[in-house]
């Protein structure tokens, strides 16, 4: 009889945080620069220079970790964990082993109209490493310390996940609570969210863990779901055929779909962690906390139920446009600008999720803005431009994020309001269409859409359609 | 207190460094002094001592998130041994 398996599942997430400056030194952490032009001798691991923490990197440690009910470790400190590698100047990395920031905490997350808590045993910080690159021409590695020292939050959830499902969720959950805090942009596919899955499988009914193993350079939900149901088999198949799963980190390779297990650093196990003699400890106090939650800014699950009483709109519109905080930014401002809500949420909800797929754009990498969104539907409320030219100027928003006003001007779009001139074109199309005009008269009511068409035609699509229809009818009444 | 010949070689290995049998013997011995003498901590009685981790009753040292330091990257990179295309130069490392 074959038995029936359960996965249990922890993640380890790290967030790459959205400061300016590196953790301990006055380095930018911004993207894109040449090699090594973000560095300085504390982040270069230069011997005497000394590390200085960086105020904003513990403030919004403390807004995830309120965020997501922790308890926050008043008395914090950093330690050292040593190891050699090339990527790591120091040979150590200052992170936090004995008293991290966040303790813990919980978050709901819902599958299949189920909901769950997945535990967080601990939030803490830490450095990120810089970037190793092969270089063929001399077989050596090239090592890029910009992203060395860059602020990095690690979230570690308790084993409370037994499926792919429940952990898309919960780094669902966790990425718009952290977007939404403005504490990281939590992107899978550029590095600033990254997560390591710890999986093992047991027996249904049994209450012992298996051994687990841990996945990594999962750089996508899709490959996280692979990943995973590739390691449950991986786990079983052992199992069944009597042998062991050995505890050791894997690495996915997400054009093979296959895992590997990962060469191990020598020896690397021990990391003689200890406290670091460079930082002095943290304390945060009870009105710092109080000052950090205050500003916390509304969050998702805050904003799905404040929209739902506010505006008019489907509360499936209301998901998808609160699933990015991009999105919600450009939806609220627009309404703040005159907008009404409910065009609001019809140009996101149908022409921009258009053109996302088409340009394959993500919700968070929206770079029109809200002030032009806005201009747009004054334009078409004010019956200044007809709804087919409304939506070929929204396609240049979308795209460069002209101003509508501007650019109907300059390309002649606006919709013709001399009713002298639209009366004579109907006339025109009226005169040289008898067969239609018949074919209407005689009670073929579709007829009039062939001439509303000639007519739209004859104006370049610059006039109103409803105008159009009111004129003709008029004068085929006649 | 006594450092075994395993402790010894673990420790070798740990730092990157190959010791002679010579070099060795005198880490051991070097070593167990040094244990010795911290040791001397233990004859304390702490039990009503809060445990710290810094010497000095200094707390939260910090830098505002602003951007101080520039492009020095010519000057660093004076300190490797060798570099290629703005990069540290060093030996072919797998993950
Ligand atoms: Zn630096």
């Amino acid at each position: 009889m074959s038995k029936t398996y359960e996965t249990v599942i922890g993640l380890e997430v790290h967030v790459e945080l959205a400061t300016k400056t590196k953790i301990f030194c006055g380095c930018s952490t911004e993207f894109g620069g040449a090699p090594n032009t973000h560095t300085c001798p504390v982040c270069t691991g230069m011997p005497g220079s000394l590390p200085v923490l960086n105020k904003g990197v513990v403030e919004k440690a403390v807004a995830v970790g309120l965020a997501t009910n922790c308890t926050i470790t008043q008395n914090c400190k950093f330690d050292r964990k040593n190891y050699f590698y090339p990527d790591n100047p120091q040979n150590y990395q200052i992170s936090q082993l004995y008293y991290p920031i966040c303790r813990d905490g919980k978050v709901e997350i819902e599958v299949d109209g189920k909901k769950k808590f997945v535990r967080i045993h601990e939030i803490h910080m830490e450095e990120d490493a810089g970037k190793l690159v092969h270089d063929p021409f001399t077989d050596s590695s090239l090592v890029d310390f910009n992203r060395s020292g860059v602020p990095l939050i690690e979230i570690v959830s308790e084993p409370d996940m037994r499926s792919a499902e429940e952990v898309i969720a919960y780094l669902e959950k966790l990425r718009l609570i952290i977007q939404y805090l403005g504490a990281s942009d939590c992107k899978l596919n550029e590095g600033s969210m990254r997560a390591d899955v710890n999986l093992s499988v047991r027996e249904v009914g049994s209450s012992e863990f298996g051994t687990r193993t841990e996945t990594k350079n999962l750089n996508s939900f899709k490959a996280i779901a692979r990943a995973i149901e590739n390691e449950r088999e991986r786990q079983i198949d052992l199992i069944e055929s009597g042998e062991k799963v050995v505890q050791e980190t894997r690495r996915w390779d997400d054009t093979k779909e296959y895992s590997y297990p990962m060469r191990s650093k020598e020896d690397a196990q021990d990391y003689r962690y200890f406290p670091d003699p460079d930082l002095v400890p943290i304390v945060i106090s009870d009105a710092w906390m109080e000052e950090i939650r205050r500003s916390q800014p509304e969050l998702r699950d805050e904003k799905r139920i404040r929209y739902k009483e506010e505006y008019d709109i489907p509360d499936y519109d209301i998901d998808i446009i609160t699933n990015s905080k991009k999105m919600a930014d450009i939806f609220e401002e627009a309404i703040a600008l005159g907008a009404a809500p409910k065009k609001v949420s019809n140009w996101l909800m149908v022409e921009t999720m258009r053109l996302m797929k088409e340009h394959s754009v993500d919700a968070d990498d929206l770079s029109f803005s809200a002030k032009n969104l806005a201009a747009l539907i004054a334009l078409v409320e004010s019956k200044a431009i007809n709804g087919t030219v409304a939506k070929e100027v929204f396609e240049k928003i979308f795209t460069d994020d002209i101003e509508p006003e501007q650019y109907v001007e300059e390309h002649g779009l606006k919709t013709v309001n001399d009713a002298g001139a639209l009366t004579k074109t109907i006339e025109e199309i009226v005169a040289a269409n008898p067969k239609s005009v018949e074919d209407y008269k005689s009670g073929k009511e579709k007829a009039i859409g062939f001439l509303v068409g000639q007519t739209m035609k004859a104006m370049q699509g610059k006039a109103d359609p409803g105008e159009v229809n009111r004129i003709l009818k008029e004068i085929l009444s006649k | 207190m006594v450092i075994t010949d395993e402790t010894i070689e673990y420790v070798g290995i740990l730092a990157k460094l190959e010791l002679s049998d010579e070099a060795k013997e005198q880490a051991k011995k070097d070593m167990s002094d040094m244990l010795d003498y911290v040791s001397k901590l233990n004859e304390l009685d702490t039990d009503n001592v809060p445990a710290m981790s810094h010497a000095f009753p200094v707390n939260n040292v910090f830098r505002e998130d602003v951007v101080t330091s520039g492009d020095t990257r010519e000057q660093l990179l004076s300190n490797a041994p060798e570099q290629k295309d703005g990069c540290y130069k060093v030996p072919k490392t797998f993950d």
